[in-house]
């Protein structure tokens, strides 16, 4: 089991996919209670990794655990293999994916009814793609799950997305896929690369972590070629993020999508760009990042999606696309944490990513509610809610306050981490940012105010019904996480640690880490060290 | 100092009560009755009160500062913030004030709340923002001090807003909320500061490092910064100069909400981070002038505006801001201590001043324009004779408690500069005179007002007795008034002979000795204070009791200057202009029309378009017709040859 529970995890939504395909599409409840099992089971098998994690989460001696499958096992000849492999970052962002996985599918009970079993069957799919991007540790097998997973999310906004539907799925797909194929030339690059100072061939993400970072003081290519294969990545993950000003695709998406879609949408797929940041752009391109102006661009770019985002959400007479541009406010403190390289600021960035999903998952399922009852998400359309849907106003006001970073609850924590770690860096990136967080706090709480406050002007929304047992079942999982995280951050800061200082080394201090790649043991942490002793 | 010596108080348990009320009320109080819900509201801010009691009474026996470790909360390399405790004469005093003001206001509002059909919310959120102001004043750390600052401001977000089917009730919570933001902001980069440079957040720690350090005379340094930016958060909290603009709205919550965290506790909290910070700030005399002069200004400024308010509330919020102000330039000096008297002091008249404007509101109906007011004294004595007494105590005049806290800070103030304690002398007059006009116009002439309705005050949620003139609130709104009656009277002599600075010498320090000469100089500002006040009141009662037309042809020769303090100098609409709306008009037409769809989005779909459109045209190049191929043979048979020609002839 420990060997090949990361397999069992990535396969098993898709497994359910398969056997959905058995059903009669006809018998739709059917459909939808074997496409939840399988959610909730792909939920279920990912918990035995918890412990199995926790007790290995300072070990420092390799910086990816249950590894499965050896280098080029799969198409020897090209050099690619079946590698999975997983650290704390990626182990963090695993389960954020079969929570909300779970989540989403179990939300989407009466919000889908045409076509009922293809989209449990994609949405299964698309699954399986977001964990294999998280669990990839060969270049060709990311590749293949990266695009994979761009069908089936094309596929969920097209048919079961919203008025202009086609038009944002293929927007979406256009333009993501545009960035991926900067990426295959910078991922082939990095293999001939490999080749020409190894003489072998391969896709393997830990060898191409001992060569990739020399290309920039190789005088066969130099800074220039490293910058250009730096821009290469970086589009495709900017793309992804989306940082501004590659971020238009996203309100489209979103405000097309259905719930369960944006759902997964924001909460995972977002997490791919910053993901490959981390995973990618840092340990590749150290010295592109230490030495020029690329690093202060990122840093720019990081600070105005943070303003502008926050902004233009304020404007937004759409609720899911003021979700949607926050998303874009958020997702630029996610950027400004990595790009600071400091540990603190990159645990807080991957912390944030998490709670990122919780906090806006549930914005948009919160918003999905609406919809459901009114089909309207116009803001003007509401107002007076909470007098019609109490316990509805409460979640709402609950998840509202913990994106917009109340201590107590998990928004604080990332968010205070990625400042203090930037401040860390420079007083003036994160006076820059700290504006992000009064504008959350006026753009929701205006939202709030005119959805939920007042009287009930419009007599359609009179006779609303609050939330029923299935919808609160949906926000339990989200609302403990949220407090969780936010009352006893302790744990996922702890799983964090050994893998943010590794690849924050790997960076500032190349040479100390490239002998040993991203398995040397570099931490000279208090709560490690005593790990690090019984070690040595 | 070894911890171990210390009892165990279990600290912890005071701010866990009120949460736990709080929760039972939030989640079983809808079903639960009145009687229930009263039940448990009044014995969990009681009982916290009660431990408070007790601590206080085994306070002489600890060594001090006491500390209690909770629980862990952030970790990081080389620093931590834990929820832990802190307990020393000054976070006792707070203590003290916040649970038993708090409770009386508790019981005040089972009455002026009992009509409320959100009866158990009401109670629930009142619980919840004793829970964050007692984490915020036992805090052990500046993260866990900000922890309570974020909650009371969610608190207050929540009870200012408690009738939100008024849209200016929810407007001002989210005006409160948001400006109380930008306060933090500052707050925030204060505390990575401190990090960065001391490693820590604990106070221990914290003001153990700072107090070797020298005093930042000749340049300004870190020490100021963080002390200045500690003065922007307390700016938003305690509502001064420039981010006051929320505490007069915040007056659309119910009055025990205005008397409690608008007035008694949550404002003073900027007040307390101050003191609480005085290492700091005594070690950055530039960031302590900043400090004594927003203190000097809010305090004048404020109070002008009070003088031409009508609604009762309001004059009392301006007056509010107006005492605040006191409190800083007594910081800002660098007496911490009378700033906490005064702070002690104000609690008391200031939570009296509300609850009884409550219980005139609710004698006459829900009216708060004291134009339409008058005559209330012989309607409802007991409002009448508690809410002389504090405005007696507030106009300073001897020897009620704001006599004692005011004058203790005036001294403090001509000690560093005259400037200061002239001002604050104004002040003093222009307070006495508001006060007694609030004082004459609402309870001294005759009754202006409507017949009391029964009906008349459904948006509000005190109760009604369809009685037909105004009507004296029932006992369990009195008692806490003439209780708070009692310490505004007797409230200022623990002054006396300094014993009030001297308990609070170890946090503060001593006071330095004063000698007879100076001591003839305090007696004769005393003097001054006095007659002000007293003047005041004077002028107040010729004005608006002796010529009540008088006032109106002052206004009217005043003219324009009248109507500039009547719209409160103009600063919401000045804000709106020059901050709300260029924000909101530069992110709709500039960033959401113009950058996002204009340029950002049209440039990528132009791409698409683009790559479209030259698809198209070279799908149609590909027509399968020979005649249209042989076509674009020739075509580019023609250019080769005509550039073949003009290479040939360049070439020449």
């Amino acid at each position: 089991m420990q060997n090949h529970i990361l397999s069992i995890i990535l396969f098993t939504p898709l497994i359910g996919a398969l056997v959905l395909l058995f059903v009669p599409k006809e018998n739709k409840d059917a459909v939808r209670w074997i496409a939840n099992i399988f959610a909730l089971g792909g939920f279920l098998v990912s918990l035995p990794l918890v412990p199995m994690f926790w007790a290995q989460r300072f070990d420092a001696t390799q910086h990816f655990k249950f590894i499965e499958g050896t280098a080029n096992n799969w198409i020897p000849s090209i050099g690619a293999g079946y590698t999975i492999g997983i650290d704390g970052i990626s182990f963090l962002l695993i389960m954020l994916t079969t929570l909300l996985g779970w989540i989403s599918i179990l939300s989407s009970w009466t919000a889908i009814e045409n076509r009922v079993k293809e989209y449990y069957v994609w949405f299964l799919i698309l699954q399986t793609g977001m964990l294999g991007v998280f669990m990839a540790l060969d270049f060709f097998l990311f590749f293949v799950f990266w695009e994979a997973m761009l069908v089936p999310m094309y596929l969920l906004i097209g048919i079961w997305g919203g008025p202009r539907k086609l038009y944002a799925a293929i927007k979406f797909f256009l333009y993501t896929l545009a960035g991926s194929v900067l990426m295959l030339l910078g991922i082939l690059f990095l293999y001939f690369h490999h080749e020409r100072v190894t003489h072998v061939f391969t896709f393997s993400i830990p060898e191409l972590y001992k060569t990739a970072p020399q290309i920039y003081s190789d005088p066969a290519y130099g800074p220039t070629i490293a910058t250009l294969l730096f821009f290469a990545f970086f589009f495709a993950f900017a793309i992804k993020v989306p940082m501004f000003p590659f971020h238009t695709w996203l309100p489209d998406a979103h405000v097309e999508a259905p719930t369960a879609g944006s759902v997964i949408l924001a909460g995972v797929l977002l997490k791919m760009g910053t993901y490959g940041f981390i995973r990618f752009s840092l340990p590749f391109f150290p010295d592109v990042l230490t030495h020029g102006k690329v690093r202060g661009w990122m840093i720019a770019l990081s600070i105005i999606g943070i303003l502008y985002g926050a902004l233009v959400s304020l404007m937004q007479k759409d609720m899911k696309k003021l979700v949607a541009y926050s998303s874009v406010s958020h997702l630029g403190f996610c950027t400004l944490g990595i790009f600071a390289l400091t540990p603190l600021a990159l645990s807080g960035s991957v912390l944030q990513q998490i709670n990122h999903g919780i906090s806006t998952g549930a914005l948009f399922l919160i918003v999905g509610i609406l919809y459901e009852r009114r089909h309207t998400r116009e803001i003007a359309e509401y107002g007076g809610i909470s007098t019609v849907m109490p316990v509805y106003a409460t979640i709402t006001l609950i998840m509202f306050l913990s994106s917009m970073g109340l201590p107590l609850l998990n928004g604080f924590i990332g968010e205070y981490y990625i400042m203090l770690g930037t401040f860390m860096v420079s007083w003036r990136w994160a006076a820059w940012a700290v504006p992000g967080v009064v504008l959350a706090a006026a753009y929701l709480l205006w939202l709030y105010q005119r959805v939920f406050f007042g009287t009930v002007t419009n007599p359609k929304n009179e006779k609303l019904h609050d939330l029923t047992p299935r919808e609160v079942l949906t926000f339990v999982p989200l609302l403990i996480m949220a407090f969780w995280i936010g009352l006893y951050p302790k744990p996922f800061l702890q799983i964090l640690e050994q893998p943010a200082t590794q690849i924050v080394q790997s960076v500032t201090n190349p040479q100390g880490a490239s002998a040993g790649a991203m398995n040397a043991a570099l931490l000279q942490q208090p709560e490690t060290a005593q790990a690090e002793k019984g070690k040595n | 100092m070894n911890p171990n010596l210390n009892p165990n108080l279990n600290l912890w348990v005071i701010p866990i009560l009120p949460l736990a009320g709080a929760a039972i009320n939030g989640f079983l109080g809808k079903k639960a009755s009145r009687a229930g819900v009263t039940a448990v509201a009044l014995f969990f801010s009681g009982a916290a009160f009660a431990w408070a009691l007790l601590v206080a009474a085994r306070f002489s026996s600890l060594s001090l500062p006491y500390h209690e470790f909770f629980a862990h909360w952030i970790r990081i390399t080389g620093f931590s913030a834990d929820f832990a405790f802190y307990l020393d004469q000054l976070s006792l005093v707070m203590l003290l004030v916040v649970t038993g003001v708090g409770f009386l206001i508790h019981v005040y509002s089972v009455g002026y709340m009992w009509d409320d059909p959100s009866y158990y919310r009401f109670f629930s959120y009142l619980n919840l923002f004793m829970f964050f102001m007692l984490t915020l004043v036992l805090a052990g750390n500046y993260l866990q001090m900000f922890i309570g600052w974020e909650g009371v401001g969610l608190a207050s977000y929540l009870l200012i807003g408690f009738w939100f089917t008024k849209d200016s009730a929810a407007s001002a919570g989210k005006k409160a909320f948001i400006v109380n933001r930008i306060g933090d902001f500052g707050f925030l980069i204060a505390l990575f500061l401190l990090i960065k440079h001391f490693g820590s957040l604990n106070f221990d720690q914290v003001f153990g490092a700072v107090v070797p350090l020298p005093v930042e005379t000749a340049d300004a340094g870190l020490l100021t910064a963080i002390g200045i930016l500690l003065m922007v958060g307390a700016c938003g909290k305690s509502a001064q100069i420039p981010l006051y603009v929320w505490l007069p709205d915040a007056m659309e919550g119910p009055t025990p909400v205005s008397a409690l965290i608008h007035a008694a506790t949550m404002v003073t909290a900027g007040v307390y981070m101050v003191s609480r910070s005085h290492v700091i700030f005594e070690r950055a005399p530039f960031a302590l002038t900043v400090v004594a002069i927003i203190g000097t200004l809010t305090a004048f400024f404020a109070a002008t505006i009070g003088i031409a308010q009508t609604d009762i509330k309001k004059v009392l919020a301006y007056s509010t801001i107006s005492q605040l102000g006191y409190m800083f330039m007594a910081c800002g000096v660098g007496a911490f201590s009378a700033g906490i008297f005064h702070l002690m002091t104000h609690a008391f008249f200031k939570g009296l001043l509300f609850l009884g404007a409550g219980s005139v509101i609710h004698a006459v109906g829900g009216e708060q324009d004291m134009r339409k007011m008058g005559g209330l004294k012989s309607f409802i004595p007991v409002t009448f004779g508690t809410m002389l007494i504090a405005t007696l105590a507030i106009a300073g005049v001897p020897p009620l408690a704001g006599f004692w806290s005011k004058d203790e800070i005036l001294w403090k103030a001509y000690q560093v500069s005259p400037v200061y304690w002239g001002i604050g002398v104004v002040t003093a007059f222009i307070t006495s005179f508001y006060m007694f006009r609030l004082l004459f116009m609402t309870f001294f002439g005759d009754y202006r007002g409507a017949k009391v309705d029964a009906h008349g005050h459904s948006s509000h949620g005190h109760d009604a007795h369809g009685r037909g003139e105004p009507h004296e609130s029932p006992m369990v709104m009195l008692v806490p008034l003439m209780i708070l009656a009692l310490l505004s009277l007797v409230g200022g002599f623990v002054g006396w002979g300094n014993h009030f600075e001297n308990f609070l010498a170890p946090v503060f320090g001593t006071a330095e000795a004063v000698d007879s000469a100076s001591h003839s100089t305090e007696l004769l500002l005393m003097g001054v204070s006095v007659a002000v006040a007293l003047f005041g009141w004077w002028l107040a009662y010729l004005l608006y009791c002796k010529r009540p037309e008088l006032p109106q042809k002052i206004a009217d020769s005043l003219g324009s200057l009248y109507q500039t303090v009547v719209h409160k100098y103009y600063i919401d609409e000045l804000y709106a202009a020059v901050f709300v709306k260029p924000l909101i008009d530069g992110s709709m037409r500039i960033l959401w029309q113009d950058v996002d769809r204009k340029i950002i989005d049209a440039a990528v779909n132009d791409a698409g378009d683009g790559a479209k459109h030259v698809s198209d045209e070279v799908r149609h190049m590909q027509s399968g017709n020979i005649r249209s191929y042989a076509g674009w043979i020739s075509a580019g048979a023609g250019v080769v040859i005509a550039l073949m020609i003009w290479m040939w002839t360049k070439a020449r």
